[in-house]
């Protein structure tokens, strides 16, 4: 789950990295009150989910209540690379003397744990790291036994951070360290980490993505969760405890494992079809989460044929059976189900069904055929 | 012959007495898998089905001489499960449990390497093991493999694990062993550690591998096949048309550059001689006809 600029800083205060301080606004009233409280000048920043946002007239700086006023009514609203912005973060303005770049993360080749730091801070560190990959320094860490002290002076001394500066920005290393390990964050970044005109270390920005697994031992997680997403049919997936991404296409798709999704996916669109959506109900699904999946696929107008696509291991077939049976009772599916039905339980998953099969629902043997049969359908033939 | 599991594996179910634990545990013996205990602290003195429970895995190993474990519990236990397992000297540990957060995964992971060596962890989040005829550890539902190799299959995704077993064994060719390694950021197993011991292996005469978008696991196979490898490897990579995923920041990008996409790993596969397929049918197309002309 990727969080917002200002619930990444919210994050990061509390592991104790300083950040400016700020107020969210939804509205232009809310942040001439916010500027009022934070104090001017102000910096309004627009809340989006994606970079560039600076390049997009989404970031001002403001020295009145009219500029809030101006600046604000200019952003609320605004389209950045199809993210519509809802709400600002109004914060302080902080004079800047310097912007660097820091973040751990994992490195999947390597398994361990990665932090970057660099002296060349802001937009432009991709670049950075192409083209003077000396300027960006990489350190290891080994997760079973932490960020050392040693580890951390050593990399402030080694990307060239002000002498002046070393031992701070070294202790804001291990916070950010201990933010990024137990908050189960899978990114924590802070672009720019700026040393400020009063000779100040200070997270400006926060790139935090948590880390979706560990939402059981993270209860305050849920104030972030609810602003997640704004698509209504994600956001109903998700509550019903699928993972769902909306395409554009007309053919519908429930598969069981992520694999096998995007394997569905690619299929339809080797025999000429295209998917509405991505859905994967996970592994060891009920007839009621499988049922719950054919309601959401239903929901969308786009549909015009479902195929389900199911190879049980830990999930059951005769438990998907279940489902389709239950949803078509329950709700009046408008497309046509073609299904594919192999693996554990799959002759008690088919005799379940057995009684069902009609031109709405349609069972073939292979994944192949199934695409093809629902492609054909959806195109009306 | 087969890698890592055979027909002398003796296996201990960490969480045998849960509801997915007695499910595939059962299976699993029945399958002709030796179950000869499982683990549930607590509830030491009971048995499933005539399969006795242990409240710890060292007793487990004392008692039973279980060499491999299979770890079938929730997610915020199975961490402590699988250093528990290795702790006991089991040199085996299959974790199917799915939504480990990465965070604990990369200190197991790095704990195991350190600490216990000798232990080999595949997944998690993974199908398990199974080496047809001989073991099935995990969720594979068994009557889709067909013993007498000659092919190994090492996959990403679980339910394509199944698939490509399916592909293989519609047009009656058999496997060694078909190891899902999972979909996880930290996994215990690699694709190359099942090529690598494929590679080893005198029954196995050629590898499928089932790959998917993220990561650079498939780039570094590669490297591996093109350099290491001497049997024939045929891939799929899945998520050819997935959409690309919202991405933040600059450290995912600067870490793996362009590596993670499907065109990306199909072409470096290519590249290191791999036969790759458009789909899980049409690599179980060449595959048969890479077996017919050994």
């Amino acid at each position: 789950m990727d969080l917002f600029e200002y619930q990444g800083k919210q994050y990061f205060e509390r592991y104790g990295i300083p950040v400016s301080k700020g107020a969210v606004a939804d509205t232009v009233d809310e942040a001439v009150e916010a500027a009022g409280r934070v104090g001017y000048p102000v910096v309004v920043k627009a809340q989006v989910k994606v970079g560039g946002r600076g390049k997009a007239g989404g970031v001002k700086l403001a020295s009145s209540p009219e500029e809030v006023k101006a600046h604000a009514g200019n952003i609320l609203g605004m389209d950045i690379k199809g993210h519509v912005v809802e709400r600002l973060w109004v914060e302080h303005a902080t004079d800047i003397a310097k912007e660097w770049y820091a973040s751990f993360t994992l490195d999947r080749a390597a398994q361990l744990h990665l932090l970057m730091l660099s002296t060349r801070g802001g937009v432009e560190i991709e670049e950075v790291a192409k083209s003077e990959p000396d300027a960006l320094v990489r350190v290891h860490v080994d997760p079973s036994e932490g960020f050392t002290e040693g580890q951390a002076s050593q990399a402030v001394m080694d990307a060239g951070i002000d002498d002046s500066v070393r031992s701070e920005t070294a202790e804001l290393l291990t916070k950010l360290y201990r933010c990024f390990v137990e908050g189960d964050c899978d990114l924590a970044e802070i672009n720019p980490l700026v040393l400020t005109a009063e000779g100040k270390v200070h997270a400006l920005d926060a790139k935090v993505t948590l880390d979706d697994n560990a939402g059981f031992r993270h209860p305050e997680w849920a104030e972030f969760a609810a602003t997640e997403t704004t698509d209504i049919r994600e956001k109903s997936a998700k509550e019903r405890g699928l993972n769902y991404i909306g395409l554009s296409g007309d053919v519908g798709i429930i598969a069981n494992g992520a694999g096998l999704a995007m394997s569905t996916l690619d299929v339809v669109s080797q025999v000429g079809g295209s998917a509405a959506n991505f859905l994967d109900i996970g592994g060891g699904a009920s007839a009621e989460l499988m049922a719950s999946a054919l309601e959401l696929i239903n929901s969308d107008p786009s549909v015009k044929s479902i195929l389900v696509n199911i190879f049980g291991g830990i999930t059951r077939c005769d438990e998907i059976a279940n489902g389709i049976v239950e949803a078509m009772s329950r709700v009046d599916l408008k497309s046509p189900i073609v299904l594919r039905l192999d693996g554990t339980n799959a002759v008690a998953g088919r005799e379940i069904l057995a009684g069902h099969i009609s031109d709405r629902l349609v069972a073939e043997r292979t994944m192949l055929d199934a695409a093809a049969r629902a492609v054909s359908l959806a195109a009306g033939r | 012959m087969s890698i890592f599991v055979d027909d002398t594996t003796r296996v201990v179910v960490q969480g045998l007495t849960g509801s997915q634990g007695r499910f595939h545990g059962l299976r699993n013996r029945e399958y002709g898998t030796k179950v000869v205990a499982g683990v549930t602290p607590g509830k030491g003195g009971a048995d499933v089905d005539g399969i006795p429970v242990y409240d710890s895995m060292k007793e487990a190993v004392e008692a039973t001489g279980a060499d491999t474990s299979f770890v079938v519990v929730p997610p915020p236990a199975a961490p402590e499960a699988i250093l528990e397992a290795a702790r006991a000297g089991i040199r085996l540990v299959v974790c199917i449990t799915e939504g480990i957060p990465a965070q604990d995964e990369a200190r197991v992971v790095n704990t195991l390497k350190r600490d216990y060596p000798s232990t080999r962890l595949v997944g998690p989040n993974c199908p398990g093991i199974i080496s047809p005829g001989m073991c099935n550890i995990g969720i594979t539902p068994g009557d889709i493999a067909l013993p007498g190799g000659p092919v190994g299959i090492v996959s990403r995704s679980g339910t394509l694990t199944y698939q490509a077993l399916y592909e293989l064994s519609q047009q009656r060719v058999g496997q060694t062993t078909c190891i899902g390694i999972g979909g996880d950021p930290v996994p215990g197993t690699s694709f190359i550690d099942c090529l690598s011991a494929f590679e080893a292996d005198p029954a196995t005469k050629a590898v499928m591998m089932i790959g998917e978008i993220g990561g650079s696991a498939e780039e570094s196979a590669a490297e591996y096949i093109a350099s290491s490898m001497t049997k024939p490897v045929v891939a799929y990579i899945a998520g050819q048309t997935a959409p690309p995923g919202r991405r933040m920041g600059h450290a995912g990008a600067i870490v793996s550059g362009s590596a993670g996409t499907a065109k990306g790993k199909m072409e470096a596969l290519g590249a290191a001689g791999v036969r790759v397929a458009k789909n899980p049918t049409e690599a179980g197309e060449v595959m048969v006809e890479i077996v017919h002309g050994l």
